[in-house]
């Protein structure tokens, strides 16, 4: 179990909702994995369209948390509005803060990212940032009111896995309080389990589920993964050496030679 | 007068952005709007009026990442 902002989560599995191949698809993967948290996103609206309805009102059904995002925004002003928008939009005070510094790799502005959780959080933002696995930042992500912290694991939608296991590691030794959620660059289960048994406490992603050929069972998949991550962390896993330890007790090995 | 509504140049008899978007057909409660990069809560729409060369921007929930 995992609290974002004094709201108890059990599923460590976070997920997207774009990209699938249809809004059954979708409802049927969130359904399927017990999924409580999804993120969501706001675009232009042309008049008469209602095009935005139908989707939320599948989410509302669907009945989880909604985490919205502000994707695709360069600027601390464009993502500062746009998460204005959002809490309004649906009615939450949680934002998946993204101030994004690369086109190429996407990868988060971290100085606009700093500056605008500081101005989200005295606004009453519950920020989820989207961050490197950079600790200074994340102390001062903390410092201006983050009480959760989003690194990624790889540049979105690569599925490259994590890329910096050691960085995760530091984060979780220095904020051992504070819940961290891998987001983006996970490709495969196997990823997931991975960033759950270096002690991070959830992952978020969207493509690896929604582009596989069988999301709905993809999903499920991710599900177990981070399940077993999580027991696995919690059961003290051994540490790696590099010399062979026989597991069979040698001494009463009988004399043959 | 014109104003620009999610990047289209439009042209408006009404002033008052409550207004605007019931004449650019908006019926939906789940929309959010900003003028000029600003956001406009739902309760000030009938108070904010746009002057010529406004730049409007509706926006509705959609999939995201």
């Amino acid at each position: 179990m995992v609290r974002f902002y004094g709201v108890e989560i059990r599923n460590a599995l976070l997920l997207g909702t774009a990209q699938y191949p249809s809004p059954a698809i979708l409802a049927e993967a969130i359904r399927e994995s017990g999924v409580e948290v999804v993120t969501v996103s706001l675009r232009r609206e042309s008049g008469n369209s209602r095009a935005g309805e139908g989707f939320w009102a599948l989410i509302r059904e669907l009945g989880a948390h909604v985490l919205p995002n502000t994707a695709s925004c360069y600027t601390v002003k464009e993502a500062v509005t746009t998460a204005q928008m959002a809490r309004e939009v649906f009615g939450t005070a949680w934002i998946k803060l993204e101030v994004i510094g690369n086109p190429d790799t996407l990868q988060p502005d971290v100085f606009g990212l700093v500056e605008a959780a500081r101005i989200l959080s005295k606004e009453g933002f519950d920020v989820f940032p989207y961050t490197t696995e950079d600790l200074v930042v994340a102390d001062r992500l903390i410092q201006v009111g983050c009480e959760v912290l989003m690194p990624w694991g790889a540049p979105i939608g690569t599925g490259r896995g994590i890329n910096n296991p050691y960085g995760l590691r530091t984060l979780r030794a220095h904020f051992p309080d504070v819940p961290i959620v891998v987001d983006a660059g996970i490709g495969l289960p196997s990823h997931a389990a991975h960033a759950m048994e270096l002690g991070c406490d959830a992952v978020l992603l969207n493509t690896a589920v929604a582009k596989a050929g069988d999301p709905v069972r993809m999903a499920r998949a991710f599900a177990d993964a981070v399940a077993a991550g999580r027991a696995a962390w919690l059961s003290d896993p051994i540490d790696a050496g590099d010399m062979a330890q026989p597991s069979t007790p040698v001494p009463g090995k009988a004399f043959l030679s | 007068m014109w104003i620009t509504i999610n990047g289209n140049p439009c042209e408006v008899e009404n002033t008052v952005l409550a207004r605007i978007l019931e004449e650019a057909g908006y019926r939906s409660p789940h929309i959010a709007t900003a003028v000029n990069g600003v956001f406009v809560h739902r309760q000030s729409r009938a108070e904010i009026m746009l002057s010529e060369g406004d730049r409007l921007e509706v926006v509705a929930p959609i999939e995201g990442g």
